[in-house]
């Protein structure tokens, strides 16, 4: 059966979504500091858990957030943060120390715009380590990704990065919703429940490992270093890479856009088949790992690449790395945002869209 | 100091064959007795009246201590309780963490003046004021102990640190900060007092303040902490047997010994 068991039919906001696929997915705590877009699903958060029997603080700071959340996934409970880029900022410490101490959690970046691509799929924190990112489109996919998010959270004993931005958290759909919450898995051996102190094997969870001194080993964090490693070289080689795309094998152009850009792209795209022009779009579901042999399937046969993002060009890099050099690459980027400071932009649209794509197939109407 | 011949020191491992243990002094809930701080530092000292409280208190098996990130963080793969690393500063949210999704266990935190102090101070001061069940135990030495002895927010006028050569000079360094005065003073807090490990009275009184601020937090009166002065012969430049009284004379003086509050029964 789907994730999602399907009983209503409602008209709901995206934060509203979100929240509800944060609940269904077994997350039953949650703390976080407002920053719009990301204290929409804030709000909806202090509403949705204590009725499963959920936490959600309001924590006095992005860096409590993230340490409530890094103490509540070590007792096993699915635990979720996040912010807008500036409060991931703050928490990039957290981040990064916490693939290194085996705590999993997802992380929301309900951004503005795109400009936390870097942030998100290079770790803006310190360190050889990687956080696995997922980009829904939008309201309609994202209760199967932030489901996801959790099992990779799970599996990998890593945090893991949903991101999303304002267009998500205020889209409005009519969607099918769930039930109610699943039953959150049981908490893992390794998670911490007090009982086994005095036992003479009490557990450690720690970002400096777990060997204890009674094991004679000290302080020699090369070990645990080197441990680390092989773990994220297994979740790097262990997760796939995905991506969708639609109309790109005799595409000429093949566009390449995430999140809410990659849905504008879609339209443009079936708006330029309609008129004829032999256009596609591959949208990368995962930003890290990056589908880079998707990207270069894709791409084969095509004329030109077309990188549509809502920042001033940062996914253009794994394109280009993707390619190496195989077919010309072009970024369509640096929209003028609105006064809100929300990452709108006005000037993002399907028509805009087409009538680049029009001049770079070199045919403008 | 009596002369002990070196045929009568035993050496671990090396025990003969015919000898019988008369006493291990290896502490309770202390996975080895050596440890790997310096001769003379206070840090073992407190922990031992930490772990002896849970012992008495037998909160062994429903207890998750949280460590901050200074020269104690030695003993967080050293104990025979369950432990959780925090990052510097951010033990109190991480605790809370715990506590809030595992609420019979006793959760406290261990953390040095450094970490709770300077690093992470607006999360004591929250989860003080959140009225979290927790209790946050901050060893007290008025120094950086583990990078090697600098000024912290809790340095007394007149110490002589890394940083501060000449003594701590309020004109120039500013003030030190009393955290045990500052906690008591919000709402939220069940408990505070200040203990120090110089002398077996202190180590004694200090043990039943951790009792008691175990005791409060377990029947949900709210957030507790222990401050606890403890020598760093190290960070001090003072010999070590000189540290006690260095203690008493200098830190004690501005971070006066006592129990601040309780609103135990
Ligand atoms: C974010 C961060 N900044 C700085 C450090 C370096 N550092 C490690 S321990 C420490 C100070 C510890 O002082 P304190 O908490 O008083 O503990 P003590 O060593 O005196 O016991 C510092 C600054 C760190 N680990 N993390
Ligand atoms: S530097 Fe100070 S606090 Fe650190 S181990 Fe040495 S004496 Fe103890
Ligand atoms: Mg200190």
């Amino acid at each position: 059966m789907e994730r999602g068991l399907v009983v209503t039919r409602q008209l709901a906001e995206g934060s509203a979504i979100v929240a509800h696929a944060l609940v269904e997915a077994g997350c039953r705590f949650f703390a976080g500091y407002p920053m719009t877009p990301f204290t929409e699903v804030l709000e909806h958060m202090a509403e949705a858990l204590p009725p499963v029997g959920g936490l959600c603080v309001n924590a006095e700071s992005e860096l409590e957030a993230v340490g409530m959340v890094w103490g509540a996934a070590a007792t096993g409970a699915r635990a979720a943060t996040g912010s807008t880029g500036q409060g991931l900022s703050l928490m990039q410490e957290s981040i990064a120390e916490a693939t290194m101490a085996g705590i999993g959690f997802v992380v929301l970046n309900m951004a503005r715009g795109q400009g936390d691509y870097f942030q998100a799929t290079r770790g803006g924190g310190h360190g050889d380590y990687r956080t696995p990112v997922l980009a829904p489109s939008g309201p309609a996919d994202v209760t199967q990704l932030v489901a996801e998010a959790f099992d990779l959270a799970d599996r990998w004993r890593n945090p893991v990065l949903v991101v999303g931005d304002y267009y998500l958290a205020h889209t409005w759909v009519d969607i099918e919703v769930s039930a109610g919450p699943t039953v959150p898995r049981p908490a893992p051996a390794w998670a911490l429940d007090g009982t086994s102190g005095g036992s003479g094997r009490a557990k450690l969870v720690s970002p400096l490992g777990t060997a204890k001194q009674r094991d004679g080993v000290g302080y020699d964090l090369s070990e645990h270093y080197a441990a680390c490693d092989r773990r994220r070289q297994e979740m790097t080689a262990g997760i796939t890479p995905r991506s969708e795309s639609s109309a790109v094998d005799d595409a000429e152009i093949v566009v390449v856009a995430y999140g809410t850009m990659s849905r504008l792209a879609a339209g443009a795209v079936a708006e330029l088949r309609a008129a004829g022009h032999r256009v596609g779009l591959i949208r990368p579901i995962t930003l890290w790992p990056f589908p880079a042999a998707d990207v270069l399937r894709a791409a084969d046969g095509a004329r030109m690449v077309v990188v549509y993002e809502n920042n001033a060009g940062q996914m253009i890099d794994d394109v280009r790395l993707a390619l190496l050099g195989a077919t010309p690459v072009v970024g369509i980027n640096g929209f003028r945002t609105d006064s809100s400071a929300f990452g709108i932009a006005p000037d993002a649209t399907v028509d805009a869209l087409c009538s680049s794509v029009r001049s770079l197939l070199g045919g403008g109407r | 100091m009596t002369n002990r011949p070196d045929d009568l020191r035993v050496v671990p491992g090396e025990v003969p064959d015919d000898a019988t243990l008369v006493a291990d002094f290896t502490p309770t809930l202390v996975d080895v007795g050596a440890h790997h701080l310096c001769p003379g530092c206070g840090e073992p000292v407190a922990i031992r009246a930490v772990m002896d409280a849970l012992a008495l208190l037998d909160l062994a098996d429903r207890c998750v201590a949280v460590f901050g990130i200074g020269c104690s963080t030695a003993f967080s793969n050293n104990l025979d309780v369950e432990v959780l690393q925090a990052l510097h500063g951010r033990a109190p949210s991480v605790a809370t963490g715990v506590a809030r999704m595992r609420p019979e266990l006793a959760v406290f935190t261990i953390q040095g003046d450094g970490d709770m102090a300077n690093e992470g101070l607006q999360e004591v001061l929250h989860a003080a004021a959140r009225g979290e069940r927790i209790v946050c135990i901050m060893l007290n030495n008025g120094v950086f102990g583990e990078t090697g002895g600098h000024l912290t927010v809790t340095t007394t006028v007149g110490q002589r640190t890394k940083n501060t050569l000449e003594g701590r000079d309020p004109a120039q360094h500013g003030h030190p900060m009393q955290i045990a005065e500052l906690v008591a003073g919000l709402q939220g807090v069940a408990y505070v007092a200040r203990g120090a490990v110089n002398d077996a009275g202190n180590v004694a009184r200090t043990k039943r303040m951790i009792v008691d601020a175990f005791t409060v937090a377990r029947q949900g009166l709210g957030f507790a902490l222990v401050e606890v002065l403890t020598m760093c012969p190290t960070g001090w430049f003072v010999p070590t047997d000189e540290a006690p009284a260095y203690l008493a004379d200098t830190i004690a003086s501005t971070h006066r010994v006592g129990v601040l509050r309780s609103e135990l029964p």
